[in-house]
């Protein structure tokens, strides 16, 4: 598995991630997700790329990523709970708030 | 001395405007006065020393600017043609002063009227005493401030103010000749001093300069944009409208006016120029037929204007038309001559008009006066002898100035002199008809006024009777005493104020001419003289004369009487083709369209109306929902990758700030559109 198939891999989860975020009108829950999918892309690509330059500042930054995203997701899923909490619903098209 | 000459008026103006408060409205009529006659006498010797001893006088007081090669100083010139137009200037001036005192004496702003005459007088000596073109130019702007002032000076009139208005525009758009003309000398002479020009001009003769995209011959494009100037301070015709409403001033100032200073420097000027001129025979050709037309033209108004003030505001129009032909005939010594022989009459018709005006409450409707002659002899002598002055009945003033000029006119044996003579012909029939219609219907018939203003009149007091008398002998003996000394064969009186080729002056051809040729002019004017005092008497000498006897006329002279009578319409068309697309223009284009249009559109009225409709627009982008700033992100993302990516190409035809500008510009040009 060449360079470019990998990062074609993780381009295409980045991407994935991206349409998810803003194609999904429903569920906040699947944006989370998008984001770790998107966060999961990056981390493919650094890995890749530590791998192909032997470079262990990649895989550095893969475990750095990797922590970030899991807080992350920990404060993201806080914020759903609180959300959910106050609003009764996870419903994306009822997060309409900052416009006024 | 020389300089007292100028400076004598100036304090009279100071004293006069500053402390008129506490020398009351007497003291300061008489030291005006009293200063301006000073001033005479001090011309009077000037003219002696300069003007008969041949000591011509120049001396420079300071320097003014003084730049590099730009170089007016506070210089003056004396020479003969400054001494003439001195004397004249002061003579009238101080007469004029005189008179106001009597004529003015109720007035109560009489201190701010003589300190404007003395202003103005100041001005025009500044005018003619100036030795370069920018002291002239001070002068000739400064006579028309003071011409403003005065036509205005019962500033409460409206019709005052719209004259002194129409004089001041009219004036201005002659000064703009002027200047332009002014810097086309400096920009082939590199200097404004009269002796550096004068001295180059024959070397030069031959220079061309593009004005206006267009290669002219320097000396023709000189003289006519000098000319110009001449035109509107002269009122020549094209810009002669404001000569005829100046008449709303007091008449002292008419005749100051009319008489001796104002219109009289563009005949200067001309006079003063000839060394330039001469070389110029195309703009001579223009100035001759402009004065030719111009004396025709006022001549045929001035046959049935109705208003005793307007007669001879045409007549002077008229005989201003003879003095630039004469110029634009060469014959600059024969302008100046009639010039001055002019001032006296002119001055004494207007004077006497003025006396009528007095003694009569007010009436300058020839229609209503009439059979004064009885009442107001000393007025009905004065204005007798003026008027055969004016008609150049011989051995009067204006036999000696302008016969001879119409001798000389036939004689020049060209297109413009026959042009002129021709047209100096008619205009003298119809001076000799006009004078003697003014005559006639104001001093002889019977009385068609209202027996109020009759029983109320009474001859002209003394100080209002001695200018007349003055000016009457004057008007007599002025041209017989002047003639050889000023137009006389092969006089040396002239000296180098004014030159004109051998080539160009017909002086002695003019005795050459045919008999019938000389008589032409006197006989045209003993007809019109005694068709005047016919015509004018059976009709208008009864009561009818006030009822409108327009309707049985026929219907051509119906037309032509219209005609003349409202100017050749030049007023009218003036009004509608000139002034109300100008004002339109100036309402609808340069301020509507323009300045509170488009200017204001892409600028302050146009941002301010048009950002709040455009930002409360573009924040329905601010949804608010989650996905929508996802999609702008990836949006920015991939156009800013895109513009990084493809910039090189993208580039060569689009120029960013281009297209912020235009941007910018169809943001304000059509807020509607974008928003």
């Amino acid at each position: 598995m060449s360079l470019i198939h990998s990062l074609n891999l993780s381009f295409f989860l980045f991407l994935l991630g991206l349409w998810g975020i803003y194609l999904n009108r429903k569920n906040l829950i699947l944006v989370l997700m998008s984001i770790e999918l998107m966060l999961l892309g990056i981390n493919m690509s650094l890995l890749s790329f530590s791998i192909s330059l032997d470079d262990l500042i990649g895989q550095m930054f893969a475990l750095l990523v990797l922590t970030v995203a899991a807080a992350e997701s920990a404060i993201g899923l806080a914020i759903l709970v609180v959300f959910y909490r106050s609003g009764h619903s996870i419903n994306v098209d009822y997060i309409n708030l900052l416009r006024r | 001395m020389y300089l007292s000459i100028i400076c004598f008026p100036l304090l009279g103006f100071l004293i006069s405007v500053g402390f008129g408060r506490f020398i009351g409205r007497r003291g300061a009529a008489t030291l005006t006065t009293n200063f301006l006659l000073l001033s005479f006498l001090c011309s009077c010797v000037c003219f002696y020393e300069v003007g008969l001893c041949g000591s011509s006088c120049h001396f420079t007081l300071s320097p003014w600017f003084v730049c590099h090669l730009w170089d007016p100083n506070w210089g003056f010139l004396f020479d003969t043609l400054t001494s003439v137009m001195c004397v004249v200037v002061t003579s009238i001036s101080s007469l004029v002063h005189l008179y106001s005192i009597s004529y003015m004496g109720e007035d109560p702003h009489l201190c701010r009227f003589m300190s404007y005459l003395s202003l103005f007088t100041f001005f025009m000596l500044m005018l003619i005493t100036g030795d370069n073109f920018i002291q002239m130019f001070l002068g000739w702007e400064g006579v028309g401030l003071a011409s403003y002032l005065l036509i205005n000076f019962w500033f409460t009139r409206l019709q005052a103010n719209k004259s002194a208005i129409k004089a001041m525009l009219m004036n201005r758009i002659g000064d703009f000749g002027l200047a332009l003309g002014v810097f086309v000398v400096y920009e082939v002479f590199q200097s404004v001093q009269f002796e550096t020009v004068f001295a180059c001009a024959p070397y030069l003769a031959d220079t061309r300069i593009v004005f206006c995209g267009f290669d002219f011959h320097a000396y023709t494009l000189m003289g006519v944009l000098l000319f110009v100037g001449a035109v509107g301070k002269s009122a020549q015709l094209g810009l002669h409208t404001w000569l005829p409403d100046a008449m709303e001033g007091p008449t002292p100032v008419s005749a100051l006016i009319h008489a001796a200073t104002m219109v009289t420097a563009g005949v200067f000027l001309l006079g003063r120029c000839s060394p330039i001129y001469e070389y110029a025979p195309d703009a001579l050709g223009v100035v001759a037929i402009v004065g030719a037309l111009t004396a025709f033209f006022a001549a045929t108004t001035g046959l049935v204007q109705n208003d005793l003030k307007r007669v001879i505001a045409y007549s002077t129009c008229s005989q201003l038309g003879y003095m630039v032909f004469a110029c634009g005939l060469s014959q600059y010594t024969l302008g100046i001559f009639h010039l001055a022989n002019h001032a006296f009459f002119k001055a004494l018709l207007f004077l006497g008009a003025g006396s009528v005006i007095h003694a009569m409450s007010n009436e300058q409707d020839m229609r209503k006066l009439g059979g004064l002659a009885k009442i107001l002899p000393l007025t009905y002598g004065g204005m007798f002898i003026g008027s055969l002055a004016l008609v150049g009945f011989p051995f009067l003033a204006g036999f000696y100035s302008k016969d001879a000029l119409l001798e000389v006119t036939f004689a020049h044996y060209s297109f413009t002199g026959d042009f002129a003579y021709f047209l100096g012909c008619a205009s003298a029939f119809c001076t000799a008809y006009y004078s003697f219609r003014l005559i006639s219907l104001t001093f002889l018939g019977q009385p068609n006024g209202s027996k109020r203003n009759y029983t109320d009149s009474h001859e002209a007091p003394l100080l209002l009777g001695l200018p007349l008398i003055i000016l009457s002998v004057a008007s007599v003996f002025v041209g017989f005493l002047g003639k050889d000394m000023m137009v006389g064969l092969g006089t040396s009186f002239w000296g180098n104020a004014v030159v004109s080729f051998s080539g160009h002056t017909t002086s002695l051809e003019a005795e050459y001419i045919p008999q019938s040729i000389k008589h032409l002019p006197f006989f045209l004017t003993v007809f019109g003289a005694g068709l005047g005092l016919t015509m004018n008497r059976p009709t208008f000498g009864s009561k009818s004369a006030l009822k409108p006897k327009a309707s049985k006329l026929p219907s051509l002279s119906h037309a032509s009487y219209t005609f003349l009578n409202r100017r050749w319409l030049v007023d009218k068309v003036y009004n509608d083709w000139a002034g109300l697309p100008g004002l339109n223009f100036g309402y609808l284009v340069s301020f509507k369209a323009l300045d509170k249009g488009i200017l204001e559109a892409i600028g302050p009225s146009g941002i301010a109306l048009s950002l709040p409709s455009f930002v409360s627009r573009l924040s329905f982008v601010q949804s608010g929902y989650v996905y929508h700033y996802a999609f702008v992100i990836l949006l920015g993302c991939t156009l800013i990758l895109t513009l990084f990516t493809l910039q090189h190409t993208l580039f060569v035809w689009l120029d960013l700030r281009l297209g912020l500008g235009l941007l910018l510009a169809m943001l304000g040009l059509f807020p509607k559109v974008i928003i």
